[in-house]
């Protein structure tokens, strides 16, 4: 008796582990599914009965004890395969009701852990605005200007999540045209605390939907790096909004919510764009706006004459620490369940940013003479910068030439190419964000491969022909975002300008914006 | 009187205050500062961007002694503070025309 009651859970198991991890369903699956496909479709049909056996299954474990005082929960359950032999009428059919109700507790078990996951990461990608890019943003500039850094990533957080419920999810995550989401959502109208339409996988819809509110809150806060020190704070508000719901939601559709950038779909441009974590609906997309704030708005006051050196390194170097780390949120996260596919996520999130650092500062060493702190925080960051679009098409040796060209390559857009075109990108939004995305984009085009996840493609480094048409289609989405970024970008400030103006008035600029627009100072020292 | 005030290094800070109290001063202010002689400043670079640096930090030394002890000060500072290399600082010394002791109202040398 015992030894079928084994070889249930086995066959048991086997179904758990298919549906906990997709990405290896064909092949694990194929044994069991030929055998069980009647009850696995059953039980997806009958999902709730399974899910209310949950508590009754304690006390299958106990398998000789009668259940007959069980009453209706052991109804659901059928007959006691304690008190029958194999050869018992209805004794299959027993059998299977197990298995329905064990299958229910590994989907729940599988879920427990993708939600503890998701939700965790989702606090991390928190975690890299405020205190993360807030302190990397803040250690930057003057000392005048710092709460006025702080405050931008600090209000983002707030006004954002609260555009992300309204209607941000809707737009991105609703379904309708490949262009734009419909208003299904509105108000977060049907985002429930189980699986249920929403895009997501397996995780809660409001998971997923809060997951991916924070990318909402972290990219418009990645262009304050542009236009720090000199704009208005009333303005910066409206045009984060603006930018938010015109530029953001649009792209973030178009590449995760099934519109024209999104991977294999029909309708997609050049056959869509692989996009892990945001290297175009986040970076790119931030870094060229950041490019065109910093164009429009002009260069600050005393920009290449007076002495603007950042005021605390400590803190950036600090904040560019909490970043790597929010970061693992961020990419490992974007794989939507706790499994293989996060753990790659991981490591090779981790792996790019440590080549970044190391290949910026040496640079800086070899040619300068010195290797800085901030360089190396820079590093870091361009390195997490570029590995974001590739977190899960690429294996970890890759991570580290991307790492390594990010750091370099970055670095030299933030001093040669900046100095060169004399645009007063404060922070090196542009620099690092819009550089360093394109460049991750573009190699992602390079070196994915489907060994990591067999949805993806192959690259041209493993498939020299094949993977032409993927790079085509990295560089189509590259450019798509790139115009889209600059036109509607464009708009929005010229529109702003003209109604509200971009800029502190020279008084309120030479006094500090903590002072003028805040009514603080960072540093009190009596 | 007099007052002196010695522009030094910051390390040299701790073995000009240990020389003068041996030789007899009981008390001294000392400030942070910034500035430039001989000593250049330097360079400092941010993401590729160069920042010439003038202003240099030292540290500030306030003495007032008797006209008497001048020397001695002068002399112990200079032994304590010196290196030999550009960037030791200087030493200033005016006429002071009097002191006052908040606590007692004594003027003069009676109040240092």
């Amino acid at each position: 008796m015992f030894r079928h009651w084994l070889i249930a859970l086995g066959i048991c198991c086997l179904i758990g582990l298919t549906r906990v991890n997709t990405s290896q369903a064909q092949e694990d699956a194929a044994a069991p599914a030929a055998t069980e496909e009647a009850p696995a479709s059953e039980a997806e049909v009958d999902g709730e009965s399974a899910e209310a056996d949950g508590e009754t299954s304690d006390t299958t474990t106990e398998e000789n004890e009668a259940t007959e005082t069980e009453g209706e929960e052991a109804e659901d359950e059928g007959p006691n395969l304690g008190d029958m032999e194999p050869g018992d009428p209805g004794y299959a059919v027993a059998v299977f009701t197990r298995l329905i109700a064990l299958e229910g507790k590994a989907d729940d078990a599988a879920l427990a852990g993708h939600n503890a996951w998701m939700l965790t990461s989702a606090a991390l990608v928190l975690f890299m605005t405020v205190p993360g890019l807030a302190m990397f943003y803040g250690g930057l500039v003057r000392k005048k200007n710092v709460l006025s850094v702080l405050m931008q990533c600090m209000f983002l957080m707030g006004i954002m999540t609260v555009l992300w419920g309204l209607v941000g999810y809707s737009l991105a995550f609703g379904g309708g045209s490949p262009y734009i989401g419909n208003l299904d959502y509105l108000l977060l109208n049907g985002v429930s605390m189980s699986d249920g339409e929403a895009p997501g996988g397996s995780i809660p819809d409001l998971t997923f939907m809060v997951f991916q509110g924070m990318f909402f809150i972290i990219t418009p806060a990645l262009i304050c790096g542009a236009f720090a020190e000199r704009m208005k704070f009333s303005t910066m508000v409206v045009f984060s909004i603006l930018w938010g719901v015109i530029v953001y939601c649009p792209l973030c559709h178009w590449v995760w919510g099934g519109g024209i950038l999104a991977f294999g779909e029909d309708h997609a441009i050049a056959g869509g764009a692989l996009d892990f974590a945001g290297g175009t609906v986040v970076h790119i997309s931030s870094g060229i706006s950041a490019l065109v704030c910093a164009l429009l708005i002009g260069r600050r006051l005393g920009f290449g004459t007076e002495d603007m050196r950042p005021h605390n390194l400590t803190y950036t170097a600090l904040g560019a620490g909490m970043l790597w780390v929010g970061w693992f949120g961020f990419n490992a996260g974007s794989a939507g369940e706790s499994n293989g596919l996060a753990a790659n996520a991981f490591v090779v999130t981790h792996f790019s940013a440590a080549a970044g650092a190391v290949s910026w500062a040496l640079f800086e060493w070899l040619t300068r003479g010195k290797a800085s702190v901030l360089g190396a925080a820079s590093g870091a960051v361009a390195g997490l910068v570029c590995i974001t679009p590739a977190a899960g098409y690429v294996q970890p040796m890759p991570a580290l030439v991307m790492g390594a060209a990010a750091g370099i390559i970055c670095y030299l857009a933030c001093s040669k190419l900046k100095a060169a075109c004399n645009y007063d990108d404060s922070l090196d939004a542009f620099g690092v964000h819009g550089v360093g995305g394109t460049l991750g984009a573009i190699l992602t085009g390079v070196f994915a491969t489907t060994q990591v996840n067999p949805d993806a493609a192959n690259g041209v480094f493993y498939d020299p022909s094949g993977g032409v048409s993927l790079l085509i289609g990295q560089v189509a989405a590259v450019i798509v975002t790139v115009v889209f970024s600059i036109v509607a970008t464009f708009i929005i400030l010229k529109i702003l300008d003209a109604t509200m103006g971009l800029r502190v008035s020279q008084e309120d600029e030479t006094a500090g914006l903590d002072l003028s627009q805040h009514g603080e100072e960072g540093y009190i020292f009596l | 009187m007099k007052k002196l005030e010695a522009i030094v290094r910051h390390f040299k800070l701790e073995d000009v205050k240990n020389a003068l109290t041996e030789h007899g001063v009981h008390g001294m202010t000392v400030t942070e500062v910034r500035g430039f002689g001989r000593q250049k400043g330097h360079t400092e670079m941010y993401r590729g961007t160069e920042y010439t640096v003038d202003f240099v930090p030292k540290v500030k030394i306030e003495v007032v002694c008797s006209d008497d002890s001048l020397q001695t000060v002068v002399d112990t500072v200079l032994q304590a503070a010196q290196t030999g290399q550009i960037g030791d600082g200087k030493i200033f010394v005016t006429e002071l025309q009097n002191s006052i002791r908040i606590r007692t109202g004594e003027t003069g040398e009676e109040a240092l």
